[in-house]
């Protein structure tokens, strides 16, 4: 009922931000994202979102370049988390400003930030766009 | 830096930039480099991020974290959060500054530090700071509270004994207004549910506030921070009803209270967008969970229903998802959209068409069997080889269990062999002759469906194996045109067309070694019924005496002794295999799979003195013990017989293979070879050892489809 991890890939199958919220070893985490990213990458428009692999079913949506990739396990609820990854992005781009890949790539920390306060644990946290931003606009002011 | 490693073309200009980078940040961090020490812990995530080691940076992270300033702290935090794990013996140092920081005034701190233990606490670590936890969760800041709630989800669980103290707090932030705190919170209460039973009935006292709250965001009108699509929260709103589902489960007082709830939410949300139909998605779930009442289940139906007839391939997928869950509770409302199912097995996308195929094979019964089989070998012939075996796996099983009548059975068999036999497994095959020797009525049909589908042989090993089968024990049926059914039109079929037939399947290319050995007994068991063929059958039978397949020349080598020399014999020989023993066979098929694991670790090849099993029998071991009482008579009979004095007159020696061929005649493969052996050795006047047996209906494993000889009969043939 949670979410394992949160992988943002480019079309070329380079990972841009990768959040994990179980212990994975780096060996498996880069074989992990390989399998499941090649097998997002070789779907069309048509098909469906959600893809099975292993014990996880992985969502994902495609933004231009990048694709978001959230794995799941158990019973969650896999048109809300086509939901939360709509919302993720709505987030960065209020925060960036018309978000493209490179805007996430050399602000890295930043995203990772969102992230943070959005999800927690693998759970939901946090929806709104303004309580998410508060934190870390405060904190652009400060530094 | 970043630009840097963008710039590289290969992996290994990309790798040097990296290893150079590294080497730059070992240095700055040896120096102990204040200034630039967050920066550096950034590139170093990213670095990470790519995939390459890091441990170098932890203590970094550390003596960050320590820092007063909020961003050297953030991105301390942030790279503990990323590089490490609960496994790494730093964290334990990490446990006092995270004291330090839950009781720091500002809120955004004390929420990075949250934010970290919830995270990648470990248990230890959760225990230590569970009463810090604790104290914030009452905290008059919403932003708090909303953190520590999700921290305790972590906490408890690691560590579910520190359930109960949480549950009042839990309850609280029920309470609140804050949505955030609301999301927080409910996610709490599902964890303790699930961790802590006893929290089931504190909440269920719950329920009417989580009613008001769902009616709240569903009744009211336009909040803009919580919109999303026209929509308010929606992610309260499925976190609410999934706790309302967990609280529903088995109690009729509470599902009662939801039922009018989940039927507002359930007509009045929106379908065209993915929000509405997300939630709705949630809210079906949530009706199956709960005890609701017979309207709100056929509101549910016709909820997914409408899914199902929608475009987006999403939306069928979740779909077709939850009915298999439905079909378990109310068959009857699923078949009304069974049609459209079916659709979907033909769909284009993967995921969808095997959702739908488990569906329909949920759905079956013995009324729509035919219509639903006929739709399924249809498609067969247009479906792609990855999902050709499990839509094969499939229809057998099918109709192995609903099958109306064994005609039926026997048709559709011969249809999937011949549309897709190499995907059809040897059980399926196992099954299908025991059911054709049972019933005699239908093996003239079979063997002529057989022989005609065999006419346009491409290479499928199960069909190739069930016709040369059915020829060799019905070959006669064939030619004569026995055991006509009605409406079936005669063959013409000479004797000689089905040796050339055989002949032909034997020279295949693509035949493999088990095809041509069944081919070899399918031919010994000819000779003796088509008088005119069998010079031709005894030439082709030597054909193989020097094949490099030990089994094909043993077979060959015997047969050919047989046709030879043992003519008054061959005759019962090459008689027809009794019928297989179905009811314990099927019982037998029951009991196989746990002493599957037994029978791999069971040793081969031990003969044991005494009527016991063959080979893979060790776990029929036990089974045969019951059996073997009464086989055991016949058997000591028989062995009595063998230790008569040879000096009998070579008529006894020659009556009494005969009664031993009875006997063991049902073990079609090894007995053939033991009896030539026994023949041989009296007819020299030797004393035979006694050997041993089994009676075909004991063996596990019919030997009809036995792959290899058995080793024992190996040994003894060696003797």
């Amino acid at each position: 009922m949670t979410i394992r991890f949160i992988l943002l890939v480019n079309k070329q199958g380079q990972t841009r931000v990768a959040q994990y919220y179980e212990y994975m070893r780096l060996e498996e985490r880069r074989a992990l994202e390989g399998e499941i990213v090649r097998k997002c990458l070789a779907r069309s428009e048509q098909q469906c979102s959600f893809v099975e692999h292993r014990n996880y079913k992985v969502i994902y949506r495609r933004y231009a370049s990048l694709f978001f990739l959230v794995g799941v396990d158990g019973e969650e609820n896999e048109l809300a988390v086509l939901e939360f990854i709509h919302c993720i992005v709505e987030t960065m781009d209020r925060y960036f400003g018309n978000v493209c890949e490179l805007d996430i790539m050399f602000h890295l920390e930043k995203a990772y930030f969102i992230l943070d306060e959005m999800v927690m644990n693998g759970c939901v946290m946090e929806t709104n766009k303004l309580n998410i931003l508060a934190p870390i606009q405060l904190m652009d002011k400060s530094s | 830096m970043i630009r840097n490693v963008r710039a590289c073309k290969t992996a290994a200009e990309e790798r040097g930039v990296i290893a150079k980078e590294c080497a730059n940040l070992r240095t700055a961090f040896k120096e102990n480099d204040i200034e630039y020490r967050h920066r550096n812990v950034a590139k170093l995530m990213f670095i990470h991020m790519l995939g390459y080691p890091t441990h170098f940076g932890q203590m970094e992270c550390l003596k960050l974290i320590a820092s007063p300033g909020f961003p050297e702290k953030r991105i301390g935090y942030l790279g503990l959060m990323v590089l490490l794990d609960e496994r790494q013996e730093v964290l334990m140092l990490v446990t006092n500054s995270l004291k330090n920081d839950l009781n720091h005034t500002n809120q955004f701190i004390c929420g990075l530090a949250l934010c970290a233990l919830g995270n990648i606490c470990s248990s230890e670590m959760a225990r230590d700071l569970a009463p810090e936890v604790e104290r914030l969760l009452n905290s008059n800041n919403s932003y708090i509270r909303k953190k520590a709630a999700l921290c305790s989800v972590r906490i408890i669980r690691k560590v579910p004994d520190l359930a109960e103290y949480l549950l009042g707090p839990a309850s609280g932030l029920l309470q609140d207004k804050h949505h955030g705190v609301l999301l927080s919170g409910t996610k709490l209460a599902i964890q303790l549910c699930e961790t802590h039973p006893p929290a089931l009935d504190y909440f269920r006292k719950q329920v009417p506030t989580l009613v008001r709250i769902l009616k709240n965001l569903v009744v009211s009108g336009y909040a803009p921070e919580y919109d999303v699509g026209g929509i308010t929260d929606p992610f309260l709103q499925i976190r609410v009803l999934r706790l309302l589902r967990l609280l529903g489960k088995g109690d009729p007082d509470a599902s009662d209270i939801m039922s009018d709830i989940l039927a507002q939410v359930a007509t009045n949300t929106e379908a065209n967008k993915n929000t509405g139909n997300a939630i709705l998605y949630e809210c079906v779930h949530t009706i199956f969970g709960v005890e609701a009442i017979g309207g709100l289940r056929v509101l549910a139906i016709n909820i997914l229903g409408r899914f199902l007839a929608n475009r987006d391939n999403n939306i069928r997928y979740v779909a077709l998802h939850t009915l298999i869950k439905v079909v378990a509770i109310d068959t009857q409302a699923v078949q009304r959209h069974r049609n459209t199912i079916v659709e979907c097995v033909k769909d284009s996308d993967i995921s969808i068409r095997r959702r739908a195929l488990e569906l329909v094979c949920a759905l079956v019964n013995d009324g729509n069997l035919k219509a639903l089989t006929r739709e399924l070998l249809d498609y067969l012939r247009a479906a792609d080889s990855d999902f050709k075996a499990d839509l094969t796996a499939k229809i057998c099983a099918l109709v192995q269990r609903h099958a109306p009548s064994k005609l039926y059975h026997v048709e559709i068999m011969l249809r999937v062999m011949v549309e897709a036999g190499e995907y059809v497994t040897d059980d399926v095959i196992r099954f299908l002759v025991v059911l054709i020797s049972n019933a005699p009525e239908l093996q003239g049909f079979a063997v002529r469906s057989f022989f005609q589908a065999l006419r346009s042989w491409r290479g499928q090993e199960s069909l190739g194996v069930v016709t040369v089968w059915c020829l060799g024990e019905y070959g006669e049926m064939l030619v004569n045109n026995t055991g006509l059914l009605q409406g079936e039109t005669p063959l013409q079929v000479a004797e000689g067309e089905v040796v050339q037939v055989l002949e032909s399947t034997m020279k295949d290319a693509r035949a493999t070694p088990t095809l041509k050995a069944y081919v070899l007994v399918a031919l010994l068991k000819l000779s003796c019924r088509f008088a005119s063929c069998s010079e031709r059958i005894k030439w082709l039978e030597e054909q193989h005496r020097h094949s490099l397949v030990l089994e094909l020349q043993q077979r060959s080598v015997e047969f050919s002794a047989v046709l030879a020399r043992h003519d008054k014999i061959k005759a019962t020989l090459a008689d027809k295999m009794p019928a297989l023993d179905e009811v314990a066979y099927r019982s037998r098929r029951a009991d196989l799979a746990p002493d599957a694991a037994a029978r791999a670790a069971a040793p081969t090849g031990q003969p044991s003195a005494n009527g016991a099993l063959g080979t893979a029998g060790a776990p029929g071991a036990v089974r045969a013990a019951a059996v073997a009482p009464a086989q055991a008579q016949v058997l000591a009979d028989l062995l009595d017989l063998t230790a008569d004095d040879s000096a009998a007159a070579p008529t006894t020696a020659a009556a009494v293979p005969a009664a031993l061929l009875v006997g063991c005649w049902t073990c079609l493969e090894g007995s053939v070879r033991l009896l030539l052996l026994l023949l041989l050795r009296l007819r020299q006047g030797e004393r035979t050892c006694c050997w041993t047996c089994s009676p075909w209906a004991m063996h596990p494993h019919p030997p009809l489809l036995l792959q290899r000889p058995h080793p024992w009969l190996l040994l003894q043939w060696t003797l």
